[in-house]
């Protein structure tokens, strides 16, 4: 519990309505989307301006008491389960749009914006902010800058982390740096916008981003291709992307997902086909024909059963809405639902959707398929019942399999959702001991005392933990 | 709430809470910004629904006590359920909600004078045709002799909270004894009969709002439909399931069932989108009760909304017109998110010639109605209908259709207080469309559609 001397230090910062430390508030921040893992914070604190995060910061600070910003909890990593008490900082104050700057093509935002908010402004200008993480009807930008997160048009488009030019950090000592700015050329010194872009919260805390906006592309279309099996979709994709086509969007759904998507959305998803691939091209017009009728042919070549272009951006849009629950609708076909984020180079799709489901069959666990093919980006998922421990453990092999397998393809452990607590077990699969060692003087170099996000990235010891924790 | 309190409660949210339901919620929070409650409270996380089943589940398991302040989050919520048709995951919070509020009730100790209104509410008026149709009439002798009157001129109303006062002047002109006591006559529909309905009539829709009854059955008549009202049945149990009142819901709802099992229709009609999202229910509420699941079941598979079974029965192809207005719809949340009923009113308004047809924003959001809630939570209430009103101001309409009483009592008490009576009219859809049919081009109407 925290000191009540604190209790009123941090009320008297933010105003007392903002310092919230009832049962049920705390019970309320301490989850996140992460399934089976829980811890109460000691207080909810709401800063209303990024000199509030300093001073908050620096009594944190000065006091040891952790710190975990939180945006609307919708990360799958543990990244806002507040693991170790203290703080949970929220930005539901600062969630203001500052400038959108229609000559220099940038947004200023505080962190607090909502992903979908943002979206919408800028494409009322006619402009385009392409990361659309699937929970942006939901996620901040600050949640965004913080996981990195992808979307659905990460292949032709990047990542969050390529659209920031800037960003205005309070560093645990309560000081305010300001990074990049509204350039498009910047090389002075270390680039601190990349490092904080994706560091879970774990360096300092995030408050007010440029993000770089582009041209709206002048035209969309999408399509859909069934498949009698998993392998022949995934191998379209590698080939789609080998004969130089970069689409906006590819994205791979197999049955089981279909068929809980489907009973969701009810907008007549084909639940008899063994997988499906989403595609999508924008750009000018005859770009977008001339693609998707090379991309059919490939993928008729490559066994579709059907491929079919969507009648209208109505009708386009309840199929990228409907890929979007598709996560929250496997929650439908048990108790838990643990999804994970193994990624692979393009090329080794196939495989990789091929190695999931036998090492599914081998420790007799039910996992359902789909992600951001296009940018080798899988997301594995597994529906299981908590309550079980005896498959839970089953579940956990499984998952530490999928990872070993996906990097001796060339693959990473976690291609958006960020490593968290969840993965930490794993990342010195991927980065080494030293490379470990190297991101650990970061983390003591900028947060000497500890104090944000305790627990996250680094796992405490190398031993592998288990996926899930009770 | 004492400590026993809290322990008892607490033993009942382990026993009866449902735990696959609960787990189901895997806290993506897809719910969270259609949530008026969270929206309103600058996104508290504990005023939302991801929030609030949390907060059952960490009861139920015993992580935290069952407070005053989990009380009150679970009271606030308007149970408008416009989380479930966003949730992916398909959790029924609406039932958790029921029965989260029914064990903090059954073992709350109200003050007496709470205890003495929720007695006469709901054990001695709802269940009671009679005794409905006595109260209303006393309004309605209120209303004509002068009394109404008298009362606003001294002023006695500003003893009442503000939104009750209001709420007087909002109220419709209420029918008389004798016209609520005549029984609905069956009807035969003219040639053949495309359907054979029951009409469940209501207890608040059959007296303040006979007339929007009467005009419910000539539509169905016009339609096509035979027409049987069960003289048994009662109050559907809305008001007593959402206040914690369960085993007054569970009553009533085996005595509606048993009305309508012996009438042998296709579908049971309501026109109150609170009522029928209830009945719809009646599947859930008995699920465990052996002897009454089945017929719950069946009973709900019948529900249909009147303004659902007039389009299937293709009536907005028959001429309607009206003279011309601006005319925008708001939403019953549980027609709408329970029933899934909300494309077909709004199709049946843009067919009406003379409507323009205007969409307002958040439509789909509650207005703040939300069965007693703008009682019993006047402020929050009031904070809901002020947002609806400027959204209603943007459209320009002079006429709001609504679909549910308690939602037009709610948004004549929001014309009333925004002082553009006289200039915007509310009005039940029912309503709306008789006069539609009487204005059509042949009048005269030659039988079907």
């Amino acid at each position: 519990m925290l000191d009540p001397s604190v209790l009123n230090e941090l009320k008297a910062i933010v105003g007392p309505d903002n310092v919230e430390s009832s049962a049920m508030d705390r019970l309320a921040y301490s989850y996140d989307a992460t399934p089976n893992l829980q811890a109460m914070p000691d207080a909810v604190v709401s800063p209303r301006s990024t000199e509030e995060v300093s001073k908050v910061l620096a009594l944190c600070n000065r006091r040891r008491i952790p710190v975990v910003p939180r945006g609307s909890g919708t990360n799958l990593c543990g990244g806002t389960t507040p693991l170790s008490g203290g703080i949970v900082l929220l930005f539901r104050h600062m969630n203001r749009i500052l400038e959108i700057d229609e000559q220099n093509l940038t947004a200023t935002v505080q962190a607090g914006v909502i992903t979908l908010d943002l979206i919408r402004e800028v494409e009322r200008r006619g402009l385009f902010y392409p990361p659309d993480p699937s929970s942006m009807k939901i996620s901040t930008i600050g949640g965004n800058l913080n996981e990195n997160s992808g979307g659905l048009r990460g292949l032709k488009y990047g990542v969050t982390r390529d659209y920031v030019l800037g960003l205005e950090i309070v560093l645990p000592s309560g000081d305010i740096i300001r990074t990049g700015g509204k350039l498009a050329k910047d090389v002075a010194g270390y680039d601190l916008t990349r490092l904080f872009v994706g560091s879970e919260g774990t360096l300092g805390v995030i408050t007010q981003a440029i993000l770089k906006l582009i041209p709206m592309p002048e035209s969309k279309k999408t399509m859909l291709a069934l498949y009698g099996s998993l392998e022949d979709a995934a191998a379209s994709v590698s080939a789609i992307i080998a004969a130089r086509i970069i689409p906006a969007t590819l994205e791979f759904l197999d049955r089981p997902t279909l068929e809980v998507v489907e009973q969701f959305a009810q907008i007549g998803l084909p639940t008899d086909a063994q997988a499906v691939l989403l595609i999508e091209q924008d750009g000018p017009p005859e770009v977008v024909d001339r693609d998707l009728a090379r991309m059919a042919e490939i993928c008729r070549g490559h066994r579709a059963l059907s491929v079919r272009v969507a009648r209208d951006e109505n009708e386009a849009d309840g199929l990228r809405a409907a890929r979007r629950s598709a996560l929250s609708a496997l929650a439908r076909l048990a108790p838990t639902t643990i999804l994970e984020d193994a990624t692979v180079p393009r090329s080794q799709i196939a495989p990789m959707v091929r190695a999931i489901r036998e090492i599914a069959d081998k420790y007799g666990v039910r996992i359902c398929t789909f992600g951001h093919a296009g940018d080798g980006n899988l997301h594995p998922t597994c529906v299981t019942d908590a309550r079980d421990p005896d498959e839970l453990h089953r579940v956990e092999q499984a998952f530490e399999e999928i990872f070993e397998r996906a990097i001796e393809l060339g693959g990473t452990i976690t291609g958006e959702h960020g490593v968290g607590v969840v993965k930490a077990p794993y990342l010195e699969m991927k980065l080494g001991a030293a490379g470990i060692e190297a991101m650990k003087a970061v983390k003591q170099a900028f947060d000497p005392n500890g104090i944000m996000n305790p627990g996250k990235v680094f796992a405490k010891s190398s031993r592998k933990r288990v996926v899930v924790e009770s | 709430m004492t400590a026993l309190d809290k322990a008892k409660i607490q033993a009942e949210f382990k026993a009866r809470m449902d735990e696959d339901e609960l787990l189901n919620c895997m806290r993506c929070g897809f719910c969270l910004p259609s949530c008026p409650t969270y929206v309103q409270s600058g996104n508290r996380e504990a005023y939302s629904p991801r929030g609030r089943i949390a907060l059952m589940k960490a009861v139920a398991d015993g992580r935290i006590e069952p407070d005053e302040d989990i009380e009150r989050t679970l009271n606030e919520c308007l149970g408008c359920r416009a989380c479930e048709p966003v949730c992916p995951s398909g959790v029924r919070y609406g039932h958790l909600l029921e029965e989260a509020r029914d064990i903090i009730n059954r073992n709350k100790k109200y003050s007496l004078p709470a205890r003495a209104v929720r007695s006469l509410v709901f054990k001695h008026l709802f269940p009671h045709p009679k005794r409905m149709r006595r109260m209303t009439a006393l309004l309605g002798v209120y209303q004509r002799t002068g009394l109404a009157r008298l009362v606003r001129k001294t002023k006695l109303l500003n003893l009442l909270p503000q939104p009750l006062a209001a709420m007087e002047r909002a109220l419709p002109q209420a029918p008389t004894l004798r016209e609520m006591s005549r029984p609905h006559a069956p009807v035969r529909a003219r040639g053949t009969a495309r359907a054979t309905v029951g009409f469940f009539s209501g207890c608040l829709m059959d007296t303040m709002f006979r007339e929007t009854n009467i005009a419910t059955m000539k539509l169905l008549e016009k339609a096509g439909c035979n027409i049987v009202v069960p003289g048994t049945q009662n109050c559907c149990g809305a008001l007593h399931g959402h206040a914690g009142e369960k085993s007054g819901a569970v009553e009533l709802a085996k005595r509606n069932i048993e009305a309508f099992e012996s009438a042998d229709v296709d579908y049971i009609v309501t026109n109150a989108g609170g009522c029928g999202a209830y009945l719809a229910d009646y599947g859930h509420l008995l699920r465990d009760d052996p002897a009454w699941a089945g017929r719950a079941a069946s009973f709900s598979a019948k529900i249909k909304d009147i303004s659902a079974i007039l389009f299937e029965l293709g009536f907005h192809e028959s001429g309607l017109r009206l003279p011309p207005q601006v005319v925008t719809y708001q939403d019953s949340c549980h027609l709408r998110n329970v029933q899934r009923t909300s494309e077909q009113p709004r199709k049946l308004l843009r067919a009406i010639e003379g409507v323009d047809y205007r969409e307002m924003e958040q439509a789909d959001r509650c207005c703040g109605s939300a069965g007693i809630y703008n009682l019993v939570h006047a402020d929050l209430s009031m904070k809901f209908l002020d947002d609806k009103m400027a959204r209603v101001r943007e459209t320009q309409a002079t006429t709001i259709v609504t679909a549910n009483p308690g939602c037009l009592l709610q948004m004549k008490l929001g014309v009333e207080r925004e002082g553009l009576s006289g200039r915007v009219r509310v009005v039940h859809i029912a309503d709306f469309l008789l006069e539609a049919m009487d204005n059509r081009q042949d009048a005269s109407g030659s039988g079907g559609v």
